[in-house]
């Protein structure tokens, strides 16, 4: 019974999926698929955030970095040229057991590069690993220190992907090719596949999400919440509140790292926006629109509010709206926006002018 | 050999000597209190066992095992439980919640397993909330198990870390001021709980300001003044001892 609870959303989410794409079939408004397959990449990086800032309690301002990890190392591997090392030991090791691929250049020249699979493995392998080691030490720092402490991550990164060469600077990395999961399923901007790859990433968020609903339901996600509840009392119930809390940061960078790949083979590309430390406050913003500890909110969030941005409804005000909408959380709806009561907003409205009005009428 | 061992414990803040060369031993199925006017080091002594606190000298043995310097969650795993003065609770968590935590340690489905949803840990998950069921009825709190705990009224609160403590099965379990912000009916009541709860074979070491209580359930009483342990004693010997006295109402008294 309490599965079927659990699960039902799931079930919804998957109806809402098949039937946006059947009426943008028949409405031919296909188009649209291309910002939502989008969307639901990035909302990977928000409820893996969700799960870690709401039930975890530990903020991150640093989660574009790991996207950008995952998202660069993939594009570089899959599109950096090896036949110049191909004498090399090393990569003719690589080319024996599989790992590279041979293929012709867009000028006709030969192309010995990585298979996305692999490239994908190593990126998010990274990602991970990059996250474990930095987790250990800044974890053990609170509130304003660990944001400060991750921002700091993220601008690193951010500046790494801007002054290498190998990342190709401030152009990003283009011309990635298309990441084959199975034959037949490919993740690529192509025209024909759209419809496939809105379902690949929706594939994605649904396993994610069935995944994340599962650990917070669990025995080591009541462990996590327990230490964003009063952590000292946890680890006095015999948890060990570094190691879980380190755990759930790597898990969340693992879910932004591997939303980073897809989405850069998706476009074809990555540039150092998606590094940038406004793309981290973002999807702070959204986990905080969609109430903290709330998957859902989060997810629900991640998707309109992106979609909007993909769509360009916010202008080149962009990062200025997630701004304002964080402010607007922070004073007016803490809860998220799901959790308001109207009326009680009201009330509590109300007594706020009325007790300036009477602030006033005192002095 | 003493169930908790403790020998000439020193924790200093800056200036201030909190705990001074204190040394007493519990043995199995004591209740013992530590009693001793504000600012004696009770708590501190309290944080010092429970590893929250460094010691800066001295040893502290529990089971056996030497403690200082262990990290709290492994000195819970040896078996060690606490309550704590202001209660502090998993809030945004239901009450039930907060006393499955209490099953932790004795329960074991990791991380992947927790993910994927294993069936194998389906019969655990059922175990930690049969059981913490269990305690919270023994509290009679069990009315409250599917509310958060911040709506809970102070007393329900006080139930329910009581019950999650329990939870994870102590063979010492130290108590706080269980009985602070009480009033006397409750007090009487937590009282027979400890009481109870020691019948079960659980050792007890209590800080309290309530002499009455104190006087009434503990078998032996070590009293603290300025982090110095000043007197060790049954109850009875420790109400006619003059320096108690002194400590206790001053000089003139």
């Amino acid at each position: 019974m309490d599965l079927f609870k659990r699960y039902f959303p799931v079930f919804s989410l998957l109806a809402v999926v098949v039937g946006i794409q059947v009426v943008t079939h028949f409405t031919e408004t296909t188009y649209y698929l291309t910002q939502l397959t989008m969307s639901a990449y990035y909302s990977v990086v928000v409820i893996g955030l969700c799960v870690l800032m709401g039930y975890g309690g530990q903020i991150s301002l640093g989660h574009a970095g790991f996207f950008a990890i995952g998202g660069y190392l993939a594009g570089a591997l899959t599109t950096h040229n090896l036949i110049t090392l191909k004498g090399h030991r090393l990569v003719s090791l690589l080319d024996n057991v599989g790992l590279l691929v041979d293929s012709k250049g867009l000028y006709g020249g030969d192309l010995l590069t990585v298979e996305p699979w692999a490239a994908c493995i190593i990126a998010v392998l990274t990602a991970g690993l990059i996250a474990f080691a930095i987790g250990g030490p800044i974890l053990k720092l609170k509130g304003h220190y660990l944001a400060m402490a991750t921002l700091g991550f993220g601008i690193i990164i951010y500046r790494i992907a801007l002054a290498s060469a190998y990342f190709g600077e401030a152009d990003g990395i283009s011309e990635v090719p298309g990441f084959k999961l199975l034959p037949g399923i490919e993740v690529s901007g192509s025209f024909v596949s759209r419809v496939l790859n809105y379902y690949i990433a929706w594939g994605m968020v649904i396993v994610a999400v069935i995944l994340l609903l599962n650990l917070i339901h669990s025995r080591v996600g009541r462990a996590l919440r327990s230490i964003h509840g009063a952590e000292e009392a946890a680890n006095a119930m015999g948890v060990n509140t570094a190691r879980y809390k380190l755990y759930i940061f790597v898990l969340s960078a693992v879910f932004a790292a591997l939303a980073g790949v897809f989405v850069t083979h998706y476009n074809g590309g990555i540039g150092p926006s998606e590094a940038g430390v406004m793309k981290s406050v973002r999807y702070v913003a959204i986990v905080a629109v969609g109430g903290m500890a709330n998957i859902w909110g989060a997810l629900i969030m991640g998707i309109v509010l992106n979609f909007l941005s993909l769509r360009g409804v916010f202008g080149s005000y962009d990062d200025a709206v997630f701004g304002v909408i964080l402010i607007i959380i922070m004073l007016f709806a803490p809860q998220g926006i799901l959790n308001i009561n109207p009326g009680q907003k009201v009330k509590s409205l109300l007594s706020f002018f009325v007790s300036k009005s009477g602030e006033e009428t005192t002095e | 050999m003493a169930l908790l061992e403790i020998q000439n414990l020193n924790r200093r803040f800056g200036g201030l000597q909190a705990v001074n060369s204190v040394s007493f031993t519990m043995e199995q199925g004591m209740i013992k209190a530590v009693i001793g006017p504000n600012g004696a080091g009770k708590t501190t002594l309290f944080n010092l066992i429970a590893g929250n606190l460094p010691a800066n000298s001295g040893n502290i043995f529990f089971n056996e095992t030497k403690i200082n310097g262990r990290k709290p969650y492994q000195i819970a795993r040896l078996g060690l439980s606490r309550t704590y003065q202001n209660i502090k609770l998993f809030h945004g968590m239901t009450a039930l919640e907060n006393v499955m935590l209490g099953r932790h340690i004795r329960s074991k489905a990791g991380f992947v397993a927790g993910m994927l949803n294993l069936p194998w840990t389906w019969p655990e998950e059922r175990m930690i909330r049969d059981k913490s069921m269990e305690y919270l009825d023994l509290l009679g709190v069990a009315g409250c198990a599917d509310i958060e705990v911040s709506n809970l009224s102070f007393g329900q609160q006080r139930g329910i870390e009581f019950a999650r403590a329990l939870a994870t099965e102590p063979t010492l379990l130290l108590l706080d001021e269980p009985a602070a912000g009480l009033n006397i009916y409750e007090t009487a009541e937590i009282g027979r709980l400890i009481s109870k709860i020691r019948e079960s074979g659980i050792t007890i070491l209590l800080v309290e300001h309530d002499m009455s209580l104190v006087m009434d359930i503990s078998d032996e009483i070590v009293v603290l003044s300025f982090g110095e342990k000043i007197a060790e004693d049954l109850p009875h010997n420790i109400q006619q001892n003059e320096e108690v006295i002194r400590v206790y109402l001053g000089d003139e008294g």
